[in-house]
């Protein structure tokens, strides 16, 4: 059983961060090579994510940048390989946030029950007052005593993103969030998640270009074996961006060609201007 | 779980689910008079007499006059069998846990309790009255013994199938081993070890009534026997469809029971759907 989706909070909606004790700050990984199966993926790879700013990873299935964001994450064991350090030179240990492509959501616990899961986790008393609050950003005010069973995809998707926003991490990875989403409740989502988001070093990772360019502040891509990182497009505008912008269509026709997905007649080698 | 105002689909479903609940509810009765029928049916058809294949009348008159006799003596069968059920499901629970929590103790245990499927518990019944009696230890000894094995492995099977986004998203969040199970490995593992209980719960009586066989002065296995040997084969058949009607009916309370228990679980979200 699904709800259609509540309504998204009206656009402009104050969204201070909750907590300004974590300052923002620059990620850089250094070195990093992943091996899949005995075969490398790729080796000695640079990514640098800027404080306060939505990194997009863009890059066709397989060529590792899920595994490349898990690393960060600090999920991967001995398939990968790198260091990382951070603006602040503090380990980035513990102060990031993981949102999957999948809701990720505890079937047996409530929205509520779900958002402060992390807390519960670690043994500490949970802030049910700012649990709420957070849902009811993301739009869940009426659905946080449901189960995850009757949400729909969107709503437990808005979900994690409460439950994200809760660790109140100064870094958020994201792994193609809203890839199972259909477009109309992708575009809101995305637009939810760059203003709640705001102020927070964030990788997204993606394989939908017009995504990438919609929330990223830059975007990188990820492609080719062994796969390289290309130099970041940074397109113009505040996120998130509007994707009728004739500029930003042109960004998303590049993207696409880089990717190998218009026209395989016609030359890889010339980048279009 | 408290109804909650905005639940539309759940009423929209609601009808239909009451229709397939009475269709429910019928199927067992139109499943036991066709086969009463088909049972008189033969009587009539092959003329066996009372001493080979009485009828369903006369085992009827059986269970009727000597009801007393056949009540008390269920009640034993009865009290072994879900005494047993649970000491054998506790038993399993408590093998499960170190199982899956610590793989020296895995490696040990696991190859031990598959050596001990390959022992005919009919083989161990005599053992077992040897050693604990002929009273009411050594059905319950039987009976736990013949369900440990589906409940510790429906379990094991549960704790070690915890879906991996739940745990790397436990790991980024930092918790500790224990809460981890407590809050995400346990509960998630309870629909398989619900999925043990009832399979447990179908073959429980089995065991009481190999032991009540084998050796006893109770229960309805020894009134079979003593019924047998005189030839009473209307009684033998009264003691069989007593312990039928307990088999189904045990089964049923296990099998609700556990749906209101774990309603999250997917059997009983596929029914809503």
């Amino acid at each position: 059983m699904t709800y259609t989706d509540a309504k998204a909070p009206a656009t402009g909606h104050i969204t201070a961060p909750f907590d300004k004790t974590q300052t923002s700050f620059d990620v850089h990984l250094r070195g990093a090579s992943v091996e899949f199966n005995g075969t490398s993926l790729f080796h000695d790879l640079a990514l640098d994510l800027s404080a306060s700013s939505f990194t997009c990873l863009l890059g066709p299935s397989g060529v590792g940048k899920s595994t490349l964001l898990r690393f960060l994450a600090g999920l991967v064991g001995d398939a990968a390989s790198g260091t990382v350090t951070c603006g602040d030179g503090l380990p980035l240990t513990r102060r990031v946030a993981y949102m999957a492509q999948q809701d990720l959501l505890l079937p047996w616990r409530s929205v509520r029950e779900n958002v402060v899961l992390g807390a519960v986790l670690r043994g500490e008393k949970p802030d049910l007052s700012r649990a709420d609050h957070l849902i009811a950003e993301v739009g869940l005010g009426k659905a946080a005593h449901m189960r995850p069973a009757q949400l729909s995809g969107g709503m437990k998707q808005r979900a994690a993103l409460a439950r994200t926003l809760m660790e109140d991490r100064p870094v958020v990875l994201m792994d193609e969030p809203f890839s199972a989403l259909d477009p109309l409740n992708r575009m809101r989502i995305q637009d939810l998640a760059a203003r709640v988001l705001q102020g927070k070093t964030v990788l997204l990772v993606t394989h939908d270009p017009l995504e990438a360019l919609r929330v990223g502040h830059k975007v990188v891509v990820l492609q080719g074996t062994p796969a390289t990182v290309s130099d970041a497009v940074i397109p113009h505008g505040t996120i998130p961006r509007d994707i009728t912008d004739p500029a930003i269509l042109r960004h998303q026709a590049r993207l696409l060609h880089q990717l190998g997905a218009l026209s395989p007649q016609s030359s890889m080698t010339e980048a279009p201007r | 779980m408290t109804p909650s105002p905005a639940q539309p689909p759940r009423q929209i479903s609601r009808k239909p689910l009451a229709e397939r609940k009475l269709l429910k509810l019928a199927r067992p009765v139109i499943i036991i008079a066709t086969l009463i029928a088909t049972w008189q049916i033969i009587v009539t058809l092959t003329g066996a007499p009372k001493y080979m294949l009485p009828a369903p009348y006369d085992v009827w008159l059986a269970l009727i006059d000597r009801h007393a006799v056949l009540l008390d003596h269920a009640g034993y069968t009865i009290a072994e069998t879900v005494i047993g059920l649970f000491a054998g499901a506790l038993l399993g629970a408590l093998a499960a846990l170190p199982m899956a929590l610590f793989s020296p103790i895995r490696f040990w245990l696991m190859p031990i309790l598959l050596v001990s499927q390959a022992i005919p518990f009919f083989a161990i019944a005599p053992l077992l009255v040897l050693w604990l009696g002929f009273g009411m230890a050594s059905k319950i000894a039987m009976a736990a013994l013949i369900i440990f094995f589906p409940v510790t492995v429906a379990f094991f099977d549960g704790l070690s199938r915890t879906e991996p986004g739940w745990l790397d998203l436990a790991r980024t969040m930092g918790t500790h081993r224990w809460r981890l199970l407590t809050h995400i490995r346990l509960p998630a593992a309870l629909p398989a070890f619900a999925s043990g209980f009832r399979v447990a719960t179908a073959v429980a009586p089995i065991g009481a009534i190999i032991g009540e066989w084998v050796g006893s002065s109770h229960g309805l296995g020894y009134l079979m026997l003593q019924a047998n040997a005189r030839v009473q084969i209307d009684m033998v058949f009264a003691c069989l469809l007593i312990l039928c009607a307990f088999s189904i009916t045990q089964y049923f309370i296990v099998d609700q029971l556990l749906r209101r228990l774990l309603p999250w679980q997917p059997d009983s979200l596929a029914r809503h759907d």
